[in-house]
């Protein structure tokens, strides 16, 4: 029997969980009502396939392919520097560090979380660039190292933090007894913890993709933005949101290349939910995996 | 008096045939290039004003110029002439176009100071922007890659170089875009190697700007149109400005009102 009050939180909470799901729905609603009308005058293939992006010359160009591979190319390389690094922090919290050390660490990583993405691009954008020009002879800072560097530094904290969750929670037992047959801590870690906490670090490796595809400042602010293909790591990319963010405040209401620009952040939206979507179904995995 | 006065606007708003003028507004919609002088000085001019509101929206000239012949906006801002379609369109809807020189826009091609060049043509330019000139040393600098730095696709500077520089050709897909005239120059500072455009009034110390054909860019220069990279900004009115859009008019022209707000949004105010 459940009393009035009780009967009203539950309303109430419903409610708010309801507010945030119709608030999702509605923009992607006026995504796709302000998106899709730019297919009338242009066709889909010459949009995701064309290599020039002339939004305002005559005649006007909207292939977004290099803006695709861009962000792409972005991500990866992100990918590829902070997973070992976030990972690595991970296994180091929760499987090394003694309790006092960890109580230093972890507060430091959930503070690069923390720091807000102007701040890493105005980093990246001082200091790093000047670097990359000086050092290693780059014709200009403002590139893809650049760029995947500042967006490695803005997952690292979340895949750390999910990772380590994940290696956290595999039971006792499981180390208990790799431990009692003779292994040694190496071994138990490579064999049976990483293993049994692989599906986690999954979700983390997703979630920081996620995370960096959808960035718009730091790449605004590092990546150049060069709409071309890139064939080095000196070269400049101009990712989605990098694109959308620099145009759209000008572009006229309705015109060819606002509704462009909203098609854009379509494809880019896809992108997220592909990724966030992946996570999700590798953290069911998990759940329903060995005894975790 | 004040009775008078709105009797009057009244009237000359119907006189105009310009429903949106009715009772105590103007209404001003174009180039967005033009738009940072008139949003600076419409708040100017309400605050002397406070009768008279400002409806202010940007679109583009072509949008404020069709609004205007649409008779849905009192006053058209443009950063170019009106094309002979819009004269004909005018002239079958026995409207006239009047045209009013507000400011001057002009761009300076910025090079980081320890760069040697210091002039080049606005041939010149366009092949470095369009990237058949890809190394300093073909334009008489040293033995380095051209970085050339580009503005937004949607900004009325790109639009102006377009214009101005770039004529049929077009700007290399490999060149850097930047979304503000801050961040050409901050770009540019920071890069020996770097070529950017900005407006006059973004010009400093870390960057330098470059002559063309030994021609300086300077506000005399430019008013006197001998500097190639100059365009008139407008405002364009249907006939003669009359009632609140002449008193407007009027205020945007003062040297000591409205063209202070030219100089405060980077534009080259007219001579006095």
């Amino acid at each position: 029997m459940k009393t009035r009050k009780e009967r009203f939180t539950e309303w109430l909470l419903a409610g708010i969980s309801t507010l945030s799901i119709l608030s999702m729905a509605g923009i992607v609603l006026f995504l796709l009502l302000d998106g899709l009308p730019f297919f009338k005058f242009y066709p889909l293939t010459d949009f995701l396939f064309g290599v020039n992006w002339y939004p305002t010359d005559d005649p006007m160009e909207f292939g977004i392919l290099p803006l695709i591979v861009g962000s792409l190319t972005v991500m990866t390389l992100a990918t590829v520097i902070a997973v070992p690094l976030g990972v690595a922090t991970a296994i180091y919290l929760s499987e090394v560090a003694k309790p006092g050390m960890r109580r230093i660490v972890k507060p430091f990583v959930e503070l690069l979380a923390a720091l807000p993405s102007v701040v890493i691009g105005f980093f990246g954008m001082v200091v790093v660039a000047p670097f990359l020009q000086d050092y290693l002879g780059a014709s200009t800072g403002l590139n893809l190292l650049n760029a995947g560097l500042m967006l490695a530094f803005m997952s690292v904290p979340i895949i750390c933090s999910v990772a380590e969750d994940a290696i956290y929670s595999v039971p006792r037992e499981l180390r208990e007894a790799s431990l009692s047959l003779g292994a040694t801590k190496w071994e138990t870690l490579i064999h049976v913890v990483l293993p049994a906490a692989s599906s986690g670090i999954g979700t983390a490796v997703m979630l920081g993709m996620s995370r960096s595809i959808g960035e718009t400042m730091v790449v605004l602010m590092v990546a150049g933005g060069a709409a071309v293909i890139p064939t080095s790591l000196f070269d400049s990319v101009r990712p989605i949101p990098a694109s959308i963010a620099a145009e759209m405040a000008e572009a006229p209401f309705h015109s060819e290349h606002y509704y462009a620009l909203f098609a854009t952040g379509i494809v880019l939206i896809i992108f997220t939910l592909i990724f966030n979507a992946t996570a999700f179904r590798i953290a069911e995995k998990r759940n329903s995996g060995i005894g975790c | 008096m004040k009775i008078k006065s709105i009797v009057l606007s009244a009237v000359l708003a119907l006189c105009a045939a310009s429903p949106a003028a009715a009772a105590e507004s103007v209404t001003i919609n174009g180039s967005t290039t033009v738009l940072p002088i008139i949003q600076k000085a419409s708040e100017h001019f309400m605050a002397s004003y406070p009768d008279i509101s400002i409806v202010l929206s940007g679109g583009g000239s072509g949008t404020g110029l069709k609004s205007l012949l649409d008779g849905i906006t009192d006053v058209a801002m443009s950063s170019r002439d009106v094309k002979s379609s819009e004269t004909k369109l005018a002239a079958d809807k026995k409207m006239e176009l009047t045209r009013t020189v507000i400011a001057v826009d002009a761009l300076v091609p910025i090079v980081n100071p320890k760069n040697p060049v210091k002039d080049l043509s606005i041939d010149q330019l366009r092949d470095i922007f369009s990237g058949k000139i890809t190394n300093w040393k073909e334009v008489g600098g040293t033995d380095n890659t051209i970085v050339v730095v580009n503005r937004d696709n949607s900004s009325g500077t790109y639009e102006c170089w377009k214009e101005l520089v770039m004529k049929d050709a077009k700007v290399m897909p490999k060149a850097l875009t930047q979304a503000s005239n801050g961040g050409v120059a901050q770009n540019v500072a920071t890069n020996p190697n770097a070529i950017g455009y900005i407006g006059m009034g973004y010009l400093n110390d870390n960057v330098k700007g470059l002559t063309i054909g030994g021609i300086q860019a300077t506000s005399e220069t430019a008013l006197a149109k001998k500097w190639p990279l100059s365009r008139e900004l407008y405002l364009f009115t249907n006939g003669k400005p009359a009632g609140n859009t002449a008193k407007f008019m009027d205020f945007m022209l003062d040297p000591q009102l409205g063209q202070q707000d030219v100089l405060k949004a980077g534009y080259i105010p007219l001579a006095k």
